[in-house]
């Protein structure tokens, strides 16, 4: 890039034009209370080396011109378990804080539409997250809490317009303004098909989910993110990093045709769609990943799905560090993985970031490892320089390689897709989905880095290499059973203070908006768990138009 | 194949016969990285898989135990769910009449992985297991 | 436990016997040998249908759901053999046809054994006839048999049944694939799965076509035009046609007396088959003894054919 510039005179002349516009942008900024100089005093430029600059399409070296002089990464943890009053508490003691952001994990499960009573649930009752069966769950998770003022996160797939519903529902009765909901649900359903697995029913109705509450939002929740396009998963799955990258923006793709294809204007909900990656330990090829994803999303959010606002081009992502890298043999060592793969996120650019902790292999984490994981990103924002200078790798030949290198590969996949999907991204996924490819392609790369780990090819410290005998336990934190006999004394209640017939009205409704694609179903949705109606029994009331899903067996 | 075997006893497992191994998860849980990974090093050792997956019931397994003459069930454990599931498992198997082992994979603190060998679990595999480590866990159990 | 009480205990419908009578089957040797014995007097009542075609057709989804319907027509239960390929280079498997069988896995009538080839395809074309013999002997009527139908050895076996199905998808000339593969010859029924698909008609006046060019119906037999059948396994829609195009097969075979016809072949194919292997076996250990070593020496040494030294083996071998 940097020969062909110096022979041309024109790419010179754009380029400076380029900066200048970039100079412009920043200096419009408002900039952090900072100094932004080294450790040593010596002052740095806010940016080195050449264009395209950051907030300039296509967006590698970052979506805004400031990147972290301006604002830091949100430092967003992802926590929660026990009944939905325990959770109710963490929350108000965040907000107490100073904090903004809920950030809601759902149990078991709920997170698979089955009820605290359901056989299914037995020994997983609160016990990764807060246990939702009925709208009074969710009106104790945010009782005293203005959902008008707060910003909340919740991580759901299958059953996620349930919950969005439960949640529109608390709104109502407390008052608030649907408009003024702020927040982001998961809703990513097309990676659970292809790693997490924590899918209800087939693709094509699950889509037109996702498109009723694409269109439900756009139309009553500007403020609100339906659909958080995660690779998160799919790496800890045992993908490749160029894999986690491909699949993902492919996913984003696929709910860009869908949303076109159901009527809405790609600019119109676009720019509320975010990304969720993993990062990893090979540090160049998870900033090259991170680099080539924004690079990737312009390019085809603005030439192949004609987007013309620029915040529709926009790859704004969540970062969380890769679960799948902790180990549970010598878990100290995990303090200094998460580390190495934090910074990776901060060079990558990323929106808000998540750390593991270290004893995350064992168990969930105690407070001291919780406080431990929020430290480090704390370190890495606050000592170590790294956010006084913009894509501070930008230029650098093996980075720069290595973005190319990462964009190839994920092209080589969306063709493959899109030949799949004769033309189009959407058919590509679904077809995908349905004969294997993700699951195989995965599964594959999962067992090549196992393979290696096996033959000693590949060192996992305290793994295969640099052993020691015992290790010692660590003090783990345990669930005790208490949660699940109160969730579940608290379903029985409900069940019995509600008025049955208004719940059977309600759920035959649901069913018969399942039947017809015209329809909305977040209004039924809404009106049945106001009735108190399980999300169970919600799930159900679909379940029985839309089927469920059986994985294929692709080992 | 022991043609020259003259044995009557049909529970012997004469040598050079694969094993038959059902590998499955029980609960909610879907990661299913670790069993999809064990499926293979199984197989790549010889081993005939009766993969089942995610979401099994105990009563789905004791069906393929049976119908597939299984040697052994292989059970993936992601969450917290194994002191719960992994009994049941044990206990479905001597209900059903059946004398295969159950093992356990999965990252189990070191108390739950005494509890879950005194309620019968043949063996517990951690993160890391070489593919010998577990192929020597199968075949141990199976003799025991 | 002798296999005569364990063979009782499977008709008595202990599923667990009936799995360790498979493994026996599955095995070979003296034991094989006794259940084949005590279960062939019995066996021969039973309607086997064979199911192949291309991997990824959606074969086992389609086998799940025919058993499916079979079994709400059938009184006895249903058995069925899903058969999937060993590694050549471990002989080791991964057998995953049970759970896209999930609509009838646990049915009490349903019974499913999941084969791998392991290795020698001489050992399946032996493993497989023994399989149905055993489900047919116990009771299970039908018996279905999966097979990819990518070898002969897989073709073959799909094609001794008594009703043969042949699986094609839209799309990647699988038609065409299938006429190759010379599964066209063995197809009683026809099944264009996932019709929802474009191309799912090309696909049908495809077969339609290589069956028109295919036809030359001797009139001193009867004859049976395979008909085409669209479905779409994952929701079910075309089994119910499915499956009466099998029972309406089944009625033709009986009319006709093809049935007799083409159980007398079976029973010839798997005798010849046996014949093979005994007298591979026989011969191959005369080739390791004194004699048989001095011959190949002779053969290596260029002073004498291969077929000859063959020839002397196997001369000797009858004589004694």
């Amino acid at each position: 890039m940097t020969a062909e510039a110096s022979q041309d005179p024109t790419a010179n002349e754009d380029d400076q034009a380029a900066r200048e516009q970039w100079e412009n942008a920043y200096a419009a900024q408002t900039l952090r209370d900072a100094d932004f100089e080294t450790m040593s005093g010596v002052p740095v430029d806010p940016l080195y080396g050449e264009g395209p600059y950051p907030g300039q399409y296509p967006f590698t070296r970052g979506v805004y011109p400031t990147m972290y002089r301006s604002r830091l990464w949100t430092m967003r943890m992802f926590a929660g378990f026990g009944t939905a009053e325990d959770t109710n508490g963490r929350f108000k003691e965040l907000l107490r804080a100073g904090g903004t952001g809920l950030s809601t994990a759902f149990d078991m499960p709920t997170l698979m539409g089955r009820d605290s009573d359901s056989e299914w649930a037995l020994g997983e009752v609160g016990r990764a997250g807060v246990a939702i069966d009925t709208l009074s769950d969710m009106e104790d998770l945010f009782a005293d809490i203005d959902l008008g003022g707060v910003s909340t996160s919740m991580t759901i797939n299958g059953p996620a317009p349930i919950i969005m519903a439960m949640y529109i529902a608390v709104a109502e009765k407390t008052g608030v303004e649907r408009s003024k909901l702020a927040g982001t649900i998961q809703n990513d359903i097309f990676k659970e098909y292809q790693a997490q697995k924590e899918y209800i029913y087939p693709p094509r109705p699950s889509v037109r989910l996702i498109t009723d509450m694409m269109k439900y939002t756009s139309a009553e929740m500007p403020k609100w993110h339906p659909v958080s396009i995660s690779g998160y998963h799919i790496r800890e799955a045992g993908s490749t990093a160029a894999q986690e990258l491909a699949f993902t923006l492919a996913n984003g793709f696929a709910y860009v045709e869908a949303a076109i294809a159901a009527g809405l204007d790609v600019d119109d909900f676009a720019p509320r769609l975010s990304f969720f990656f993993n990062s990893h330990l090979d540090f160049f090829e998870e900033i090259g990943k991170f680099r080539a994803a924004r690079r990737i999303w312009a390019k085809w959010m603005k030439e192949r799905y004609g987007a013309k606002n620029e915040k529709s081009m926009l790859c704004r992502f969540h970062t969380q560090t890769a679960g799948v890298s902790l180990t549970a043999q010598q878990p100290e060592n995990n303090i200094a993985r998460v580390a190495i793969q934090a910074l990776a996120g901060a060079l990558g650019g990323t929106q808000s970031l998540h750390t593991d902790a270290y004893d995350e292999a064992m168990a969930l984490p105690t407070e001291k490892s919780a406080r431990v994981a929020l430290r480090t990103q704390q370190i890495v924002a606050h000592e170590t320089g790294v956010t006084n200078v913009i894509d501070p790798l930008g230029g650098a030949p093996y980075v720069e390689w290595m973005t190319d290198e990462m964009e190839r590969r994920a092209e080589e996949i969306f063709e493959h897709l899109d030949a799949m999907g004769n033309g189009s991204i959407l058919e590509g996924v679904y077809e995908g989905i349905e004969n294997g490819y993700f699951v195989g392609e995965i599964a594959d790369a999962s067992y090549r880095f196992e393979r290696g780990v096996n033959a000693g090819r590949r060192i996992i410290v305290g793994v295969n290499e640099f052993t020691e005998g015992d290790d010692g336990e660590q003090n783990l934190l345990k669930i005790d059973a208490e949660t699940e006999d109160y969730q579940l004394k608290r379903l029985e209640t409900v069940k019995q203070a509600r008025d049955s017939a208004a719940v059977d009205v309600a759920l035959a409704r649901v069913t018969a908006d399942a039947q017809d694609p015209t329809v909305n179903m977040m209004p039924a949705l809404i009106d049945a768990v106001k009735t108190m109606a399980t999300e169970e029994e919600v799930v159900m009331a679909m379940e029985s138009v839309f089927g469920t899903y059986v994985e294929q067996a692709i080992v | 194949m022991s043609t020259e075997s003259t044995t009557t006893d049909v529970a012997a497992q004469p040598d050079g016969e694969p094993l038959r191994v059902i590998l499955a998860k029980l609960g909610l849980d879907g990661h299913d990285r670790g069993l999809k990974v064990v499926a293979r090093m199984l197989r790549d050792a010889g081993v005939e898989v009766i993969y089942l997956g995610i979401r099994q019931t105990t009563a789905t397994i004791i069906n393929a135990a049976e119908q597939e003459d299984a040697d052994a069930i292989g059970l993936s454990m992601h969450n917290a769910g194994h002191l719960t599931l992994a009994p049941r498992m044990v206990e479905a198997v001597k209900e059903a009449g059946l004398d295969i082992p159950v093992i356990v994979g999965g990252i189990i603190p070191d108390d739950d992985v005494i509890e879950l060998q005194n309620k019968g679990i043949a063996a517990v595999l951690g993160p890391g297991a070489s593919t010998d480590d577990v192929v020597a866990a199968v075949r141990t159990s199976i003799s025991n | 436990m002798p296999v005569p009480d364990v063979f009782e205990l499977a008709r008595n419908g202990e599923r667990r016997a009936l799995g360790r009578l498979l493994t026996l089957v599955e095995r070979g040797g003296v034991n094989g040998d006794k259940v084949a014995e005590i279960s062939h007097p019995i066996a021969g009542s039973s309607h086997v249908v064979g199911l192949t075609g291309a991997p990824g057709a959606g074969k086992s989804t389609i086998t799940g759901r025919l058993a499916a319907a079979a079994g709400l027509a059938s009184e006895s239960g249903v058995g069925v053999v899903a058969i999937d390929p060993s590694s050549p280079i471990t002989g080791g498997a991964i057998l995953g046809d049970r759970i896209r069988m999930d609509e009838v896995i646990d049915r009490e009538g349903t019974f499913v054994r999941s084969m791998a080839t392991r290795g020698s395809s001489g050992g399946l074309a032996l493993a497989v006839p023994g399989a149905i013999r055993v489900l047919d002997a116990v009771g299970y009527d039908p018996v279905i048999i999966e097979t990819v139908g990518v070898g002969q050895v897989e073709v073959d076996i799909a094609g001794t049944a008594d009703t043969t199905i042949v699986v094609v998808t839209p799309g990647w000339g699988d038609a065409v694939q299938a006429n190759k593969a010379g599964l066209l010859e063995v197809a009683d029924i026809f099944v264009v799965n996932k019709a929802e698909r474009p191309g799912a008609s090309d696909a049908r006046r495809d077969l339609e076509l290589m069956l028109d060019l295919g036809a030359h119906p001797d009139p001193n037999k009867p004859t049976w035009r395979a008909p085409i059948l669209m479905t779409t396994a994952t929701d079910g829609s075309g089994i119910d046609e499915l499956w009466d195009q099998v029972v309406a097969h089944r009625s033709w075979l009986t009319e006709t007396g093809e049935l007799l016809g083409r159980r007398q072949n079976r029973d010839r194919f798997e005798m010849l088959g046996r014949v093979d292997e005994l007298l591979g076996g026989l011969g191959r250990k005369r080739a390791e003894s004194e004699q048989g070593l001095a011959l190949l020496a002779d053969v290596q040494s260029r002073k004498l054919s291969p077929t000859a030294a063959a020839a002397e083996l196997l001369a000797d071998l009858l004589e004694s």
